[in-house]
């Protein structure tokens, strides 16, 4: 005689779910702890590279929200000095169409992927802004000989618990 | 209340001040358990789904259900236009005062607060049975048909698993031999749930259906009905029936505690302290029974009330009474461990015998 139907299954249902109340839970708490990135990620943060760009343009007509704001002055060799490289990140939609474009890779995206500012002001981004540093390295979007150096799929099981 | 003239000597200041103190405090007690409760369970149902649950107000999250009642507070009032206003305002009132009335008469230490009456637990029976007027007092007025299946659907519920459990009580009331609730708690010197077997699974099936909670809660089920009986309701008034809602909760954990778990009786600590503890023991059951068992349909319910609960209790209260009646001397364990057969084997012959739709319809 199986005795599921009669109240065990119950039971061993009731026993299941105690077992899960002594479990760490599996949710992160999100701003005291984050999980660990994937080197592989792409991250939504903009960089802008002075040396490799020649002030084609190419990025602002390619930008499907007009984001990008691009002065040049005159051509000095088979460059232009950019007067003004100016990007509104309320406006950028992350497509990294930006990036793809630009024929001479002086553009890249970070690691970084928490943009959010509490005013409008600062989301628009002047050229300073938009350097490398130490914390903003470009990922491997877009651009294979970054890609190669990064390791394989990193798993996102440890958690960082330091806060930011 | 039988005698008003002359004054109980335990009672401090005259009889006017000794009742407003107690029902300020039972008021007090009533409104910050609820609070506490959702808190609990809420944090309870987290830990049994691999969560954290509420975590960011106050320490451990315990003033979210505070935020959450200044949050319907300050929600806006809305009346259906074509809904019946005066049932309508009325609804929430008639929903929670009775659960509010039972705690008048439950002891939390040796004497009730307010009134010790000799009828006690007919007394909780028949007020708490009232609040089911209110739900469908909701449920006709809201002019949604969501809240009227609903109501009806809880309505139908309600009353059935009454007898169940009014038949589980009369097992309790045979062993004690008094209808008082302070009485009841006097007569455990072993809680009556090793008596009472069978009695006390009755007594907390019926009272989950009762309180319209897991499993049992098809008159909110928000996969049919968008949210039942309190569809229309917001604010405030939506905030008295989920207050209803706990407070029903602490009643009939109350109740339990009281009937089978030996109320206020323990060891070391202090009574009260005991029967807290054994309360919200009684609501970790709840909702642990919650956390692990789907809800059942609306047929399967009134099936098994009628079908499983009813000839269950009926049969309980007999051998209860023959064992009352012939056995009144003998030794407790013995009885404990025939009891204890008598509702396994019960359980799983009716189990057996459970059909619905005549063996036509899963069960």
């Amino acid at each position: 005689m199986k005795f599921e139907r009669f109240g065990l299954g119950i039971l061993k249902g009731m026993a299941v779910t105690l077992k899960h109340l002594f479990r760490r839970p599996v949710t992160t708490q999100y701003p005291e702890e984050r999980l660990t990135v994937s080197r592989r990620i792409r991250g939504n943060e903009l960089i802008w590279c002075r040396e490799k760009c020649t002030g084609c343009a190419t990025c602002a007509k390619a930008c499907p929200q007009g984001a990008i704001e691009i002065t040049t002055g005159k051509p000095e060799g088979d460059r232009y000095p950019v007067e003004k490289f100016q990007v509104d990140s309320g406006y950028c939609i992350f497509c990294g169409l930006c990036v793809e474009s630009c024929p001479y890779g002086a553009l890249c995206l970070s690691y970084e992927y928490e943009k959010a500012k509490y005013r409008r002001k600062e989301l628009v981004k002047a050229k300073e802004e938009l350097a490398t540093s130490a914390e903003k390295q470009p990922s491997g979007y877009a651009h294979p000989e970054i890609e190669e150096t990064l390791p394989r799929q990193t798993l996102l099981l440890n958690r960082d618990k330091s806060k930011k | 209340m039988s005698n008003l003239a002359p004054l109980p000597p335990d009672w401090p200041g005259g009889y006017w001040l000794h009742w407003g103190v107690f029902v300020i405090i039972i008021l007090a007690f009533v409104l910050l358990t609820v609070l506490i409760f959702i808190w609990y369970e809420r944090r309870g149902l987290g830990r049994f789904q691999a969560r954290v649950g509420p975590n960011r107000a106050g320490p451990f999250g315990i003033f979210q259900s505070v935020a959450d009642a200044v949050k319907i507070l300050t929600k806006e009032d809305i009346v259906p236009a074509k809904g019946d206003k005066i049932v309508f305002w009325l609804a929430p009132v008639v929903a929670f005062v009775p659960v509010l009335m039972v705690f008048a008469v439950i002891p939390f230490q040796s004497g009730a607060l307010l009134a010790d009456l000799n009828v006690g637990i007919l007394y909780v029976v028949a007020v708490s049975s009232v609040s089911v007027i209110g739900i469908f007092m909701a449920g006709w007025s809201s002019n949604n048909k969501y809240s009227l299946i609903g109501a009806m659907r809880t309505v139908a519920q309600v009353v059935s698993y009454e007898i169940p459990l009014g038949l589980a009580i009369i097992g309790v009331v045979l062993i004690s031999g008094s209808l008082s609730l302070t009485e009841i708690v006097a007569a455990q010197n072993i809680p009556f749930i090793l008596f009472q077997p069978l009695g006390f699974l009755i007594f907390l099936l019926a009272s989950l259906a009762e309180i319209n909670r897991a499993p049992f809660d098809v008159m909110e089920a928000d996969s049919e009905l968008v949210a039942g009986f309190h569809t229309e309701y917001s604010g405030m008034k939506f905030g008295l029936f989920f207050l209803a809602e706990y407070a029903e909760a602490l009643v009939a954990s109350a109740i339990i505690a009281t009937l089978f778990l030996g109320g206020w009786r323990g060891g070391v600590l202090p009574p009260v302290l005991w029967f807290l503890i054994k309360v919200f023991g009684v609501f970790f059951l709840i909702f642990w029974i919650r956390s692990t068992v789907p809800r059942v349909r609306i047929d399967q319910i009134m099936g098994f009330a009628w079908k499983f609960l009813l000839p269950l209790a009926l049969i309980n209260m007999f051998i209860t009474g023959i064992e009352v009646v012939l056995l009144p001397e003998a030794l407790p364990w013995p009885i404990i461990f025939v009891n204890l057969a008598i509702a396994v084997i019960l359980v799983v012959v009716w189990s057996k015998l459970f059909k619905l739709g005549g063996g036509r319809v899963e069960v």
